[in-house]
C-alpha cells in the first residue's frame, strides 16, 4: 500500500462530487480508477468488498465512500471522504431549492419540473430493471421479485418483513 | 393538479431531522421506495406529483439524488436550519452504521450466510425500486408526451445502454422546451 496523502484524497473527492450528476454510480468508476490504479490504496478485490458491504448497511448508497475513508484511515478518513459527498452537493441543492421556492410560479422553473419529470420515471424505471436482471439469476427470483411488487402495490405491509424474507429465502438457499 | 402547492403542513426541523432518520434507517438496498412511502403515503408533507418534482430536480443536480431530495425538503418546509436537519437525520445514523460494519468485517470478514442473505435482500431490494416507479408513473398526466419522453429516457439508458449524459443530454433540452411551448403542461 502506498503513503496515504489525506488531503490529495480530500481534494480529489471534493472535485468529483462536484461533477456527479446522475447521482453517485457516474463516479464510481473513476473512483476505482483513482483508489486502485493510480495510488494502489486498495486492492480492486477489496474495493470490491467494501462496496458490496456498504449496499448491506442501510442509507444511500453513496456511503461507500465513508467505509473506504474509514478502511484508509480510521476517522479522518471518514472526514476526508464524507465531507466531499456532502458539502458540494448540498450547497449547489440550497441555491437550486432556495430559487425553487422564492420563485415557485416561474415559467422556467415550471418547464423544468414538469418536462423533465417524465425522464426522472423512465430513467428510474431503467435503474430498477438494470437491477433485476443483475439481482435474478433464475425463476424463483424472479417469483420473489413479482411477489414483492405484488404485496408492496395491494397490502399495507411494513416492507422490512419483505426485506427479512427476502434474507431468508437467500439463506436456506431458495433464490 | 394544476396547483404546485396546495397546502403546506407545519413542519419543524425535528421533524425533518427524524422522519429523514426513519427514512435512511429503513432503506435497505436504496432510499427511493422508503422516501416515497414516508414522505408521501405516510407523513403527506408531498403529493406524489411534487415528490417526483423534486426529486427531478435532486436528479439533474450533481450528487446522491435522495440526498438532493432531502435539502429541498428541508428547506421547503423550515429553511436552512431545515435543509441541515434533513442531511443529518438522513446520513448520520447510516455514518455509524457503516463503520460499525467495517469494524465487524475487519474482524470476522465475509460470512457465507451473509452474503447469501445479501442476494436474497437485493432481489426484493430490487422489486420495491420497481413498485415505487409504478406508483409514481400512475401520477403522470395522461397525456402522450410525458409518456413519449419517459419511455424514450428508458429505451436510451435500460434497453439500448447509451451513456445517461448523453440520453439527458439529448432529451432533457426537448423536453424542457416542450412543456414551455404548452404552457398547459
Amino acid at each position: 500500500m502506498n503513503r496515504l496523502d489525506l488531503g490529495a484524497l480530500f481534494l480529489h473527492f471534493l472535485a468529483l462530487w462536484f461533477v456527479a450528476i446522475g447521482g453517485p454510480s457516474t463516479i464510481l468508476p473513476e473512483i476505482h480508477r483513482y483508489l486502485v490504479d493510480v495510488h494502489h490504496l486498495l486492492t480492486s478485490a477489496q474495493f470490491a468488498e467494501i462496496y458490496t458491504l456498504a449496499q448491506a448497511a442501510p442509507g444511500p448508497n453513496a456511503m461507500y465512500v465513508t467505509l473506504i475513508g474509514w478502511y484508509l484511515a480510521g476517522w479522518p478518513g471518514v472526514a476526508a471522504t464524507t465531507i466531499p459527498l456532502l458539502v458540494p452537493p448540498t450547497t449547489l441543492t440550497l441555491f437550486v431549492g432556495h430559487l425553487n421556492e422564492r420563485y415557485p410560479d416561474a415559467p422556467i422553473g415550471r418547464a423544468i419540473r414538469r418536462g423533465l419529470a417524465p425522464i426522472t420515471i423512465g430513467l428510474t424505471f431503467a435503474s430498477a430493471t438494470i437491477l433485476m436482471r443483475a439481482v435474478n439469476h433464475d425463476w424463483r427470483g424472479y417469483l420473489l421479485t413479482l411477489f414483492t411488487v405484488v404485496m408492496v402495490l395491494r397490502r399495507p405491509l411494513n416492507p422490512l418483513w419483505l426485506l427479512a424474507a427476502g434474507a431468508a429465502a437467500g439463506i436456506l438457499g431458495l433464490v | 393538479m394544476e396547483q404546485t402547492k396546495l397546502y403546506k403542513p407545519p413542519v419543524t426541523a425535528l421533524d425533518l431531522f427524524l422522519t429523514f432518520s426513519r427514512i435512511t434507517l429503513s432503506s435497505f438496498g436504496g432510499a427511493l421506495f422508503w422516501a416515497r412511502r414516508t414522505l408521501v403515503d405516510r407523513q403527506r408533507w408531498l403529493t406524489d406529483r411534487e415528490f417526483i418534482e423534486l426529486l427531478t430536480l435532486g436528479q439533474i443536480l450533481p450528487g446522491a439524488n435522495v440526498l438532493n431530495l432531502a435539502v429541498m425538503v428541508g428547506y421547503r418546509f423550515a429553511g436552512w436550519t431545515g435543509a441541515a436537519a434533513a442531511v443529518a437525520g438522513f446520513v448520520g445514523g447510516p455514518c455509524l452504521v457503516v463503520i460499525s460494519m467495517g469494524v465487524l468485517y475487519q474482524q470476522y470478514g465475509a460470512l457465507p450466510q451473509v452474503q447469501r442473505a445479501l442476494a436474497g435482500m437485493s432481489i426484493v431490494a430490487a422489486a420495491l425500486l420497481f413498485a415505487t416507479v409504478i406508483k409514481l408513473a400512475m401520477a403522470l398526466p395522461r397525456r402522450w408526451r410525458p409518456w413519449l419522453f419517459g419511455i424514450l429516457a428508458f429505451t436510451g439508458v435500460g434497453v439500448m445502454r447509451w451513456p445517461l449524459l448523453w440520453v439527458i443530454g439529448v432529451l432533457a433540452p426537448l423536453a424542457v422546451a416542450a412543456a414551455w411551448k404548452a404552457k398547459d403542461y
